[in-house]
């Protein structure tokens, strides 16, 4: 028995819109199997996994906090995938964003009054595109590969928190711990409903970035030069479109977004720098932009799906007595789902029963 | 001392060369795989296991082994049969790889491992300064000289090897030949697992014997980078992990001397040393497009 594919006249609108619940069917098939290998009885496994989380007004505003910087950097990352830029080191953008936009309650915590989270979210900002420029400047000039140059930069923007947080910035009054100081009542990001949980405005700033990214990619001239350079760099240049100026314009923006879930999330969810401040987002945001299909508004919602999977694990830890780490393999394993539902977008897809006599063997 | 430093360079290069060698094959047959990092990380997680529960080092290494060919195949199957986006796939299965190996080895954590003895060949182990350094070494080491030199024998100068590298350059007209690109491929994918396998054997059997989560450490993104950095020669694949090695070594060195510069910034040298190298080479377009295989990273279905 082999597969063979045979290409589609159009990619199928059907499967387009299927294919990300077909990858979720998928997954919890194979998230059932692999808690009944574990020894659990895979309904109340699943149960706990994907629906306790969301019947505690609490754990929604969790769902919500986990969410934000998924669905933010993830948006960043649609963007450069769709002008074929692989950066993956968004998680590195994400930290560096943090560091940047802590310089004023860190280093300044005298300086007080409304002006202090609007400068530390534009610093966040800052940030996340200066450590994304440098992947993107080593592309555009010198032809570096941006995958390896923005994956090697996680590593050392780790190790420079890592750094920070035992050196300079340890709270002077944290009894040693690798910690910053606490972030002073101005400089923190506050919740939506606080009455309620913890869920800041991070999680509208996500909503507000996928609704423009959409605008920009759907209605205007750049989205349609990301397109183009993404799908025909040759039909781009014959258009005059600037391929360094996209290199750099989808980097800057994946790394500004990265760099505001960096400042969010230490000053919403936080409060503090931390020698570790992420559960993987940046890479995990990976597969909420593959998830979301790309787009802005699907990725809003896969953001979601992805947040419930760490809150799952969390939940699943607690009441199965399961490994936390399921939560990395189930993403895993979505991911794959994903892509793999994606060629039935593309190609037919025959179970021949007997290799042909010129055919491909498998 | 020189000659314990430049042991354990050797010890440090080893898992570098071994990935860097089956990627090497496979993005010669035009395949990207950038799961290096996750089948190595499998490779390691099986290694110690295999070793705990059989208590022989050997067995653990020849299922770190299995476990890369094994999780390459998850690859080959995605990117080959179903003509999936090679980096996204390739993503997917160092994704999977680091969360499967974290869950599989939690009760690993704290074991005490087992190491892979070395080998001291009688006589030539003796040899001033160059005996222990070339012939008191891991049984891996010796793995990995000789499987570079059957790597760089069989992609020049053989038959096989001629095809290998035609299904890289033009999927199309070695499909229009009569070669099987698919199976080719496959084969191929497969041998990158084995060997990216058995480099996290060797990191979990040889480097450090015991199990930590992630304790790749980014190793499997250095090889492919290697791989970059070597223009997709094998010979110059050993120069470039021996130098990865010796910048790795000369940083632990450089930590326990206690030189003032904080060890995070020591620690970043390698990542840094990498995007370096990558910019040398990068910049010089000629080099690089020589040897690029035309259809790296293009995904193919033959036309019936």
């Amino acid at each position: 028995m082999r597969v063979e594919l045979v290409r589609r006249p159009h990619p199928s609108a059907l499967y387009g819109a299927l294919s990300p619940f077909l990858a979720l069917l998928i997954t919890a098939t194979l998230g059932a199997i692999m808690f009944a290998i574990l020894g659990k009885a895979p309904h109340l496994a699943l149960y706990a996994y994907f629906i306790e989380p969301l019947t505690e007004v609490w754990s929604l505003h969790e769902l919500l906090v986990k969410a934000a910087p998924l669905i933010l950097i993830a948006i960043g990352l649609s963007v450069c995938f769709l002008s074929n830029n692989w950066n993956i080191g968004a998680e590195g953008q994400f930290i560096i964003g943090a560091i940047f936009g802590s310089v004023l309650p860190v280093m300044f915590p005298e300086f007080r009054g409304p002006f202090v989270l609007p400068i530390m979210l534009l610093m966040g900002i800052l940030g996340g595109m200066t450590y994304a420029a440098i992947p993107a400047l080593l592309k555009a000039k010198l032809n570096t590969n941006e995958i390896l140059s923005s994956l090697m930069l996680v590593y050392v923007a780790q190790l420079f928190l890592d750094w920070l947080v035992r050196g300079p910035w340890r709270n002077p009054q944290g009894f040693n711990f690798p910690e910053s100081r606490n972030f002073h009542a101005d400089a923190v990001l506050p919740e939506v409903i606080s009455a309620s949980g913890r869920a800041h405005y991070g999680f509208v700033f996500a909503i507000i970035a996928a609704v423009v990214m959409w605008y920009i990619l759907n209605r205007t001239l750049k989205g349609f030069e990301i397109r183009v350079m993404g799908q025909s760099p040759r039909a781009g240049r014959f258009a005059g479109f600037s391929r360094a100026g996209t290199i750099l314009t989808t980097f800057l923006i994946a790394g500004g977004l990265a760099g505001l879930a960096g400042i969010s999330e230490v000053s919403g969810a936080i409060g503090q720098l931390r020698p570790v401040i992420s559960p993987g987002y940046g890479f995990t945001a990976i597969i909420v932009a593959f998830l979301g299909r790309l787009n802005p508004l699907g990725i809003v919602a896969a953001g979601l799906v992805l947040a419930l999977s760490y809150l799952g694990g969390e939940a699943a830890q607690i009441s199965l007595g399961v490994s936390n780490k399921v939560a990395n393999v189930f993403q895993g394993i979505l991911l794959f789902s994903v892509l793999a539902c994606d060629t039935l977008i593309h190609y037919r897809v025959r179970i021949a029963g007997r290799p042909s006599a010129e055919g491909q063997g498998v | 001392m020189i000659e314990a430093i430049l042991l354990t360079i050797a010890t440090a290069a080893t898992p570098l060369l071994l990935a860097a060698l089956g990627e090497l094959v496979v993005e010669r047959s035009g395949v990207l795989n950038l799961g290096v990092e996750g089948m190595m990380i499998m490779g390691a997680v099986a290694g110690f296991g295999a070793a705990q529960l059989s208590g022989s080092p050997w067995v653990g290494l020849l299922a770190a082994v299995c476990a890369g060919a094994l999780f390459s195949m998850l690859f080959g199957f995605l990117t080959l049969t179903l003509a999936t986006n090679q980096v996204a796939t390739g993503l997917s299965l160092t994704i999977l790889g680091l969360g499967l190996s974290g869950m599989l080895g939690e009760s690993f954590v704290g074991l005490p491992g087992l190491k892979l003895q070395a080998w001291a060949i009688p006589g030539l182990s003796e040899i001033p300064l160059i005996g222990k350094l070339l012939f008191a070494q891991d049984p891996i080491f010796y793995i990995s000289i000789a499987l570079t030199v059957a790597v760089w024998w069989f992609v020049f100068f053989t038959r096989a090897g001629l095809t290998l590298r035609a299904v890289g350059d033009s999927h199309v007209s070695a499909h229009a030949l009569g070669l099987r690109v698919i199976r080719i491929r496959y084969l191929a994918v497969l041998f990158g697992g084995a060997c990216a396998g058995m480099a996290g054997g060797h990191l979990s059997l040889v480097y450090t014997p015991q199990w930590t989560e992630n304790m790749t450490a980014g190793r499997g993104w250095i090889a492919l980078a290697l791989v970059v950095f070597a223009s997709w020669l094998p010979w110059r694949l050993v120069a470039g992990a021996y130098l990865f090695g010796a910048v790795t070594i000369a940083q632990f060195h450089a930590q326990a001397q206690g030189v003032g510069i904080p060890s995070q910034f020591l620690s970043a040298l390698p990542y840094l040393a990498t995007i370096f190298v990558l910019v040398l080479i990068s910049s010089n377009r000629r080099m690089t497009m020589r040897n690029t295989p035309a259809s790296l990273g293009k995904p193919f279905v033959p036309e019936r």
